[in-house]
């Protein structure tokens, strides 16, 4: 799954944290964190759709990660954050609890993922990294934005 | 080279369709020399063009095809032979143009064979031309003439040519007429030039988007501005506002066409049909002038196509069936287009033999769209609309006597998806007529601002037809059939929806009263949908919804408001189908397919809704629901004995209950049923023991009835049921009930309100009601004034200025110079508020200038007006 990668020796991270668990995105996937301001919740929608907002005059749909992938929310006390991507000419922002910082890493060290990781996260992650303190999983947005009900059929 | 050959191909292409189009014309109308000069000059054109770009195979077609257009310009008459082999030779000039457009040279091949019977039939012509008279003569000397090099294809000899400009140009010689023919042409191509420029359709389409932005900041603007009622920036924010408006307008007219561009292949069509099935068809378009968006335009070419293809295909007779039944041998399809309302109207007609209703009967059946027992009870128009049911036309071959409808239910979504809307009526024998509905544009549309469970969303306002305040001392009232919310308006019975519920966000149950029922119109479904609150209307950029929410049926798009919240556009499609599968349902006492056939329609035709009940008996009662006011249900021992009297205290009054006979008994406790009927301030309740359901029946007294109270007995669901006669009860309760109605009406303010739009006379009524005015809406300035003179007691005018025979600004200073009216308050809607107009309104003495959108402006502007009022 995680090809090694020999063009590229470093690549930045933008790191999240949604219900206890790091993450990483690609720094090139990142258009823009920003505090998720005036959503509008969009009835019958899908349930890892948290809402839409106005950024900048383009709507942009919110992912709720922790619900994507299917995980434990953390306490709600900080002001959650969104972090916008653009995906198939679409924007998008993923919901999550808190943003870390940007993470220099070899590529070299990444890592696939263990076999036995929870199969919700395999499915969108492509590699994980081992940091002194904690695991860096590296999330794949365009799964992350593949909704269920796609993954199955797809 | 790139750029010019690119340059070349859409001009060609264009003047190809027109080529295409005029020569149908010209076939019919051969005398017509400006038809053929024109034809002629395009073809001589491409054929120049082509020799400029080295693209030999279209040259030696365009030449070949233009030598045999010589003759007809020589006077040999056309033959349909002939037209069929130069439009032949245009679909091969066109095949060619695509493959050039994509491989920027000509495809390989010959066009030899074709070029062959283009020479052969120009020869025929030019060897029997009897009309040249006695031009025989040729007039000068013939020199041989030697050509250096071999013929090409479609080339003619420089012989043949000389002696046919000689034979041809009676009187005048080849010289001058190939010189007078030039300036013409190029006097045409500059003027052209120098007024229309080429765009591509990517700049407009930036233009547009940067248009749509610009709106939505003024919407901020102007919504910021409505928050601070004095503000230096009023006035340049009102320039502002104007001056955006005047702007989208003016982009959006770029993108503008005619509609006639969608229409230009159809004579063609036509004309190959014709020939190909033998039949004779005249094609009418009217109105090819109206404009509308280039791409709704574009997304109904295909379907306009195939709708005259399927007319002249199955709808009209062979010509011997024609006259066999009476009608001109020439069938007729026409073709309408015109503004109606902010939408076109297209209605595609012919008169031919109608949709065959029998036939679309068996085979709705036999797709499982309906049972047998639920389509007889469908009215004929009923059955007609299964052509536009999903999967209708594709599952079987339909044979030429089938019918018509192949394919409609692919028009249907292809109009839906553009918000438009589309309705069929046949008369067998006579025709059949499709009337489509839709939006000029798609990019910018006036929507009704509402809220519901908690959320606001916009409603397009080209399908809200009414809005009706119910409850909180207004005259609707929601009333409910098993759980369902029906809203009876004038004679209707409307299908309630409330939109917090339909979307699932009714956590807290919404009171009724007090609520706004948004009556929408949507194709030839009427329903209302229950809102909490309404707002204002607004222009609105539609931007489509994010792919993960596309599933959601209820929605058409999202936009971004004035305040720079998101939200959702409803889409009345979406929430006429979820009515279809739930209230309709119901209404029609749970026979689930034939809620699904009646999706579109409330089954009303010529049947009656009738309420079942019982009283006194186990036989079944029934009353036309049109006449209760109200089902109720009440506590029994709120009932009171009074005067020998059972009364029952009921909204602030007391209530008189009938019995129907004996029999009936009130009840001591527990829940009492009752009908209500009403007739202005009075009301009474018929007693009964239990309302059984709501049907839609056809009513057919067959037996008289003997009881008083009972007007005969019909068969009502399979059972025997006594039909009653409200109007013997009602003097059981009041004995002066049919004489004089007196309304002790206590002073309230009377405001006439002018607009000449019904929408916004229906939104503004309820609204200015809500605030506890007397409204009395007038359609139009003169109706006003005739009102006004009649001495009708009004405390203030709200006018709209902008109306057709007479403006706002023209009613105001008429009354202004009536001395008894001069004191009378005028306040001015406007759409559009303009330093002129503010002037113009002040000269004309009006009390104040409000937005028309600007709800709380105009009551708080009535409010200060009438405190003032009171003041003085």
């Amino acid at each position: 799954m995680s090809e090694r990668d020999d063009n590229r020796h470093v690549n930045e991270y933008v790191t999240a944290m949604v219900g206890g668990q790091l993450f990483g995105l690609p720094i090139l996937r990142v258009q823009d964190v920003f505090i998720p301001e005036r959503l509008t919740r969009v009835p019958l929608s899908p349930p890892e759709v948290a809402g839409v907002l106005n950024l900048r005059g383009r709507i942009v749909t919110l992912i709720d990660v922790a619900r994507r992938l299917e995980l434990e929310r953390t306490i709600v006390e900080a002001q959650p954050m969104a972090i916008g991507v653009d995906a198939h000419g679409e924007s998008y922002a993923l919901l999550i609890d808190s943003i870390g910082e940007v993470l220099k890493l070899d590529d070299k060290a990444r890592e696939s993922n263990p076999v036995n990781m929870d199969p919700r996260l395999a499915r969108v992650s492509s590699g994980v990294y081992r940091l002194d303190a904690e695991l860096l999983v590296v999330l794949d947005v365009d799964r992350v934005l593949e909704l269920p009900s796609r993954a199955v059929a797809a | 080279m790139d750029d010019l050959l690119r340059e070349f191909v859409t001009e060609t292409n264009e003047s190809l369709d027109v080529v295409d189009s005029e020569l149908v014309r010209f076939e019919q109308d051969p005398g017509n020399a400006k038809i053929l000069d024109n034809i002629f000059r395009l073809v001589h054109t491409i054929k120049g063009t082509c020799g400029f770009l080295a693209l030999p195979r279209l040259e030696a077609l365009a030449h070949a095809a233009e030598t045999l257009m010589g003759k007809f310009r020589d006077g040999a008459k056309p033959s349909a032979a002939a037209v069929t082999l130069i439009l032949t030779t245009i679909d091969r000039i066109k095949s060619i143009l695509e493959s050039i457009d994509k491989n920027q040279t000509e495809p390989a091949g010959s066009d030899d064979e074709l070029i062959a019977k283009l020479t052969e039939m120009s020869a025929a012509f030019s060897s029997a031309r009897p009309l040249a008279s006695p031009a025989e003569v040729t007039v000068g000397t013939l020199v041989p003439q030697v050509l250096e090099r071999p013929l090409r294809p479609g080339e003619v000899s420089l012989d043949d040519l000389e002696r046919a400009f000689r034979a041809t140009e009676v009187g005048q010689t080849g010289k001058r007429k190939a010189a007078s023919e030039k300036p013409v042409e190029d006097d045409d191509s500059s003027r052209a030039g120098s007024l229309s420029i080429r765009v591509t359709v990517d700049t407009l389409e930036h233009l547009m988007t940067m248009v749509s932005e610009l709106v939505l900041t003024r919407n901020q603007l102007l919504e910021i501005g409505r928050r601070h009622e004095e503000s230096e920036f009023k006035t340049p924010l009102q320039r502002l506002s104007t001056v955006t408006a005047e702007l989208q307008e003016g982009v959006m007219k770029t993108r503008m066409q005619p509609i006639g561009n969608a229409w230009q292949k159809l004579p063609r069509i036509v004309r190959d049909l014709s020939n190909e099935l033998g039949k004779q068809i005249d094609l009418e378009m009217l109105g090819a002038e109206t404009e509308l968006d280039r791409q709704v335009l574009d997304l109904i070419k295909d379907p306009l196509t195939h709708m005259v293809r399927n007319s002249a295909d199955h709808g009209l007779e062979s010509p011997e069936e024609r006259r066999a039944l009476g009608k001109p041998e020439r069938g007729r399809i026409r073709l309408s287009a015109y503004h109606e309302g902010g939408q076109i109207v297209i209605e595609i007609s012919d008169d031919g033999r109608g949709l065959n209703v029998e036939r679309i009967k068996e085979k709705a059946i036999a797709q499982g769209l309906a049972t047998e027992a639920e389509t007889e009870k469908l009215s004929e128009a009923q059955i007609q609309k299964f052509i536009f049911a999903p999967g209708f036309s594709t599952a079987a071959q339909i044979t030429n006597i089938s019918g018509r409808g192949v394919g409609m239910d692919v028009v249907r979504t292809n109009i839906d998806q553009i918000g438009g809307m589309i309705d069929v009526k046949s008369v067998a024998g006579v025709g059949v007529s499709f009337t489509i509905k839709i939006p000029l544009t798609l990019a910018i549309v006036a929507a009704l601002i509402v809220e519901g469970g908690g959320h606001r969303f916009a409603i397009p306002q080209l399908s809200v037809i009414e809005l009706v305040r119910v409850g909180g001392g207004s005259d609707h009232r929601i009333e409910h059939i098993k759980d369902t919310p029906v809203l009876r308006l004038r004679d209707k019975l409307l299908p309630v929806a409330k939109l917090g519920k339909l979307l699932g966000l009714d956590g807290t149950a919404s009171a009724e009263d007090g609520a706004f029922i948004v009556v929408i119109e949507f194709g030839s479904q009427i329903f209302g949908l229950m809102v909490d609150a309404v707002f204002h209307t607004e222009e609105i950029v539609v931007k489509p919804l994010s792919s993960k929410l596309r599933g959601i049926s209820l929605f058409s798009g999202n936009t971004i408001l004035g305040d720079g919240a998101v939200i959702m556009i409803i889409d009345p499609n979406g929430v006429a189908q979820s009515l279809g599968s739930r209230v309709v349902t119901q209404l029609a006492a749970q026979e689930a397919a034939l809620a699904d056939a009646a999706k579109r329609d409330v089954p009303a035709g010529e049947a009656t809704s009738l309420l079942i009940f019982r009283a006194g008996s186990s036989n079944p009662k029934a009353v036309p629901l049109s006449l209760v006011t109200r089902l109720e249900e009440i506590d029994a021992r709120t009932i009171e004995l009074s005067n020998g009297r059972h009364m029952v205290q009921y909204r602030g009054q007391l209530m008189p209950l009938v019995t129907m006979d004996e029999n009936v008994r009130i009840k001591g406790e527990g829940a009492q049923p009752l009908l209500v009927f009403s007739d202005g301030s009075r009301a009474m309740a018929l007693v009964v023991d239990e309302i059984a359901d709501i049907v839609e029946e056809r009513l057919d007294v067959q037996v008289q009835g003997e009881l008083p109270g009972v007007l005969g007995s019909a068969i009502i669901k399979g059972q025997a049921t006594e039909i009653i006669d409200v109007g013997h009860f009602l003097p059981l309760a009041f004995e002066d009930w049919f004489r004089g109605k007196s309304h002790a009406q206590q002073r309230t303010r009377n405001i006439l309100l002018v607009d000449d739009s019904p929408f916004f006379r229906n939104m503004l009524t309820p609204v200015l009601q809500a605030a506890g005015y007397a409204v009395t809406a007038a359609a139009g300035a003169q109706e006003a004034l005739r009102l006004l003179k009649a001495g009708e007691g009004f405390d203030v005018v709200v006018t709209d200025t902008d109306m057709p025979d007479m403006s706002g600004f023209d009613l105001a200073e008429t009354l202004q110079r009536d001395p008894a009216l001069s004191e009378l308050p005028v306040i001015a809607l406007a759409s559009m508020v303009s330093e002129e107009a503010l002037e113009r309104g002040r000269k004309a003495g009006f009390y104040d200038f409000v937005a028309k959108f600007d709800r709380q402006g105009l009551i708080a502007s009535l409010k200060e007006q009438t405190d003032m009022g009171r003041a003085a």
